[in-house]
């Protein structure tokens, strides 16, 4: 996986609480057995509305979606970052967001970035003025800015910043306390259960 | 120092501190299913890892399996390549699989309880988000995503952060006709569906205490929904009634000590809870959801809420799309809302403490012409019980469609789906929009109002008839 520092192009404004990831990808494109092709699928039911932010003209090179809190909230499915990352989102800027999808998104390598809910009002209504913006994420700085008219700080954890940084493969960063691992799995109880 | 449940579980799984990085966790048993796992296995081939520990990891195949025509081949494609992923993942990396077809297959929730598996103070993961329900014996038990299967399939250890504690204190007694799934609903009402955010509940109080291991698993499946991580409940003889003499419960002098630590598993006496809320269960009813998330339920015998008597504008412009989604009045009472399907099972409701609860209601009595009912059992062997105690006949003579064990309607990724437009009662756990298929419309109920329902053709509670 590769890291992300900077991210630079037009939003794309979704004004709605609790976004479920039955909405971002519904259940019929779970089949699926590779992890990309899922950007068809994003927002599918809402995209049949042609008044819907993802029908705008340019919405398809958007890179930052912001919406409302408890983004991501219900299924685990981790489909629905990558729904997201393959139509071309990189940052998901919300108040708030599932945890689930908060770690699902860190993993994959989009941008979980928590801002106010002001911020999400000065942002949004900046946008609505001129939608085609271009809006930057500064992952190492933690704000967000459009254009000179409005920059914002967003809220992410240092250790999830430096992962979405720098890219890092989780597994590899595990099996350095190997060790640890092997010394743990010395002492657990032996009436624990194991399959045969 | 005086600790809560959750610290004790959360303390004896900490391999590893790094400073300035999440503790490193240990999982205890990872359970796997079809539909989130070919991509971890994908990227451990790629990467060349194998599965660090195959005997604390047990596969099933639930989420888009058929429950009907199980001896022809499967219709879906794309369905059919999912499970034989799965069946060719596991034996490539010696994990037991419960396979389609098998005696112990069924929903990953349903079956790990019923294996015994699941025991007091492990952690249990599953690449699905209502892995919370193990919670109910007092485990720390939560769902993951795909990347996440990767890593406990390689290391058996996740990296996270210490969610926060909140106590959810159910005191009284719950009435009469009210069950496990009108307390939870009632608790995320409470709750919204967001407020568990970063927290792992525990349950306590009087109400949660006389809950048998069936309604516990219900009241924890459903914690994801009120947006916490994880759900908690402190092992009793309950528990430990249930558990004994399981296949994988320890035996014994094994069952001794583990008891002897099990019982250690409560929150201590002055323990403090990062936020705590209390709800009256004698105050309950059976709740019905008239919105498109779960937080939205109302007694039954209340009506469609008004939007503008939500607290916020956001909750108030959340009930309008709601209601507009869902095709509802404000002020219309909730027995005059017709339905065309029933849905009885999921992970929520689907055990058989739940057929059971069902069939009572419906003995003697039929299924309304509009309506088409189905009951599919949350495992087969909750099926094989159901029909040696001769339930399956009396949903069938109801005119209810008798299933085998899966997901089925609780997510339509099988063709069990609402038409666009169609309205359900289902014992499952999300309403979210078109969750039971495009343009569906689905209110989230218990089994005993399901049934009452499917009867009346209308929203029903068992005393209506
Ligand atoms: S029954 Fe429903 S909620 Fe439970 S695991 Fe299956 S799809 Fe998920």
């Amino acid at each position: 996986m590769s890291g992300v520092k900077r991210i630079a192009g037009r939003a794309v404004v979704v004004l709605r609480s609790d976004v479920d990831t039955d909405q971002i990808i519904p259940a019929a494109w779970l089949k699926k057995v590779e992890r990309t092709g899922f950007g068809a699928g994003l927002f599918e039911a809402w995209r049949k509305d042609p008044a819907f932010a993802l029908n705008r003209p340019g919405a398809e090179a958007a890179r930052v979606l912001i919406s409302g809190p408890n983004f991501g909230c219900g299924s685990s499915r981790e489909h629905a970052v990558w729904a997201l990352q393959d139509f071309g989102f990189q940052a998901v800027l919300a108040p708030s967001f599932a945890d689930i999808f908060r770690g699902n998104a860190i993993s994959a390598g989009l941008v979980p970035a928590q801002v106010s809910d002001d911020a999400v009002a000065r942002l949004a209504a900046v946008l609505a003025d001129a939608p085609d913006s271009e809006v930057v994420v500064d992952v190492a700085a933690r704000t967000v800015s459009v254009g000179a008219a409005v920059t914002e700080s967003f809220q992410l954890a240092g250790y999830a910043q430096w992962r979405l940084i720098e890219g890092l493969d989780d597994v590899g960063l595990t099996l350095r306390h190997e060790a640890e691992i092997a010394a743990y799995e010395g002492q657990r109880p032996d009436y624990l259960p194991a399959l045969p | 120092m005086a600790a809560r449940l959750f610290d004790k579980v959360w303390d004896r799984h900490v391999v590893a501190s790094p400073e300035g990085e999440p503790p490193l966790l240990y999982v205890d048993m990872h359970l796997v299913h079809e539909v989130t796992s070919p991509q971890a296995f994908e990227a451990l081939s790629l990467t060349g890892r194998k599965v660090r520990r195959p005997d604390l990891t047990v596969a099933t195949m639930d989420h888009d399996v058929p429950t009907i025509g199980l001896d022809e081949p499967i219709a879906d494609p794309l369905a059919a390549l999912q499970i034989e992923r799965l069946a060719a993942n596991c034996a490539e990396h010696g994990i037991t699989l419960h396979a389609l077809g098998s005696r112990q297959q069924g929903i990953v929730h349903v079956i790990g309880p019923q294996l015994g598996l699941t025991q007091p103070g492990m952690t249990v993961v599953c690449g699905d988000s209502h892995t919370s329900t193990h919670g109910a014996f007092g485990a720390l038990a939560f769902g993951i995503g795909t990347s996440e299967v990767e890593h406990v399939l390689a290391t058996q250890t996740l990296s996270q952060v210490k969610p926060a504690a909140m106590a959810v204190t159910v005191d009284g007694e719950l009435p009469a006709g009210c069950t496990a799934k009108d307390l939870v609903l009632g608790i995320i009402r409470a709750l919204g569906v967001g407020g568990g955010a970063g927290s792992v509940i525990e349950y306590r109080g009087a109400a949660i205490r006389a809950l048998s291991m069936e309604g516990r698993m219900t009241v924890c499946n459903m914690s994801i929904e009120g947006g916490a991580r994880a759900g908690m409940i402190a092992p009793d003889d309950t528990t430990f009634g249930y558990l004994e003499g399981r296949q994988h419960a320890p035996k014994g002098a094994a069952w001794e000590r583990a008891l002897d630590d099990w019982r250690s598993l409560v929150t201590d006496a002055g323990a403090e809870f990062d936020t705590e809320i209390r709800v009256d269960a004698s105050a309950l009813r059976p709740a019905v959801t008239w919105g498109t998330n779960p937080a939205q339920s109302v007694a039954i015998d209340d009506v469609v809420p008004y939007p503008e008597a939500a607290p916020t504008p956001a909750a108030r412009q959340a009930a309008e799309r709601a209601l507009t989604y869902m095709n509802l009045t404000p002020g219309t009472p909730i027995r005059d809302i017709g339905v065309d399907i029933v849905f009885i099972g999921s992970c929520t409701n689907g055990r058989l403490e739940d057929l059971r609860a069902a069939a009572e209601v419906i003995r003697g009595r039929t299924v309304h012409p509009g309506v088409r009912a189905l009951v599919v059992p949350g495992s087969a062997a909750v099926k094989a019980q159901a029909e040696q105690e001769g339930l399956d006949q009396r949903f069938i003579a109801a005119g209810f469609e008798w299933r085998s064990a899966g997901c089925s309607m609780c997510l339509g990724m099988n063709g069990d789906i609402l038409a666009p437009g169609e309205r359900s009662a289902s014992t499952s756990n999300r309403n979210f929009e078109g969750r039971q298929g495009p343009g569906g419309r689905t209110h989230l109920v218990s089994p005993a109002v399901a049934a009452a329902t499917a009867v009346a053709g209308h929203f029903a509670a068992p005393a209506d008839l």
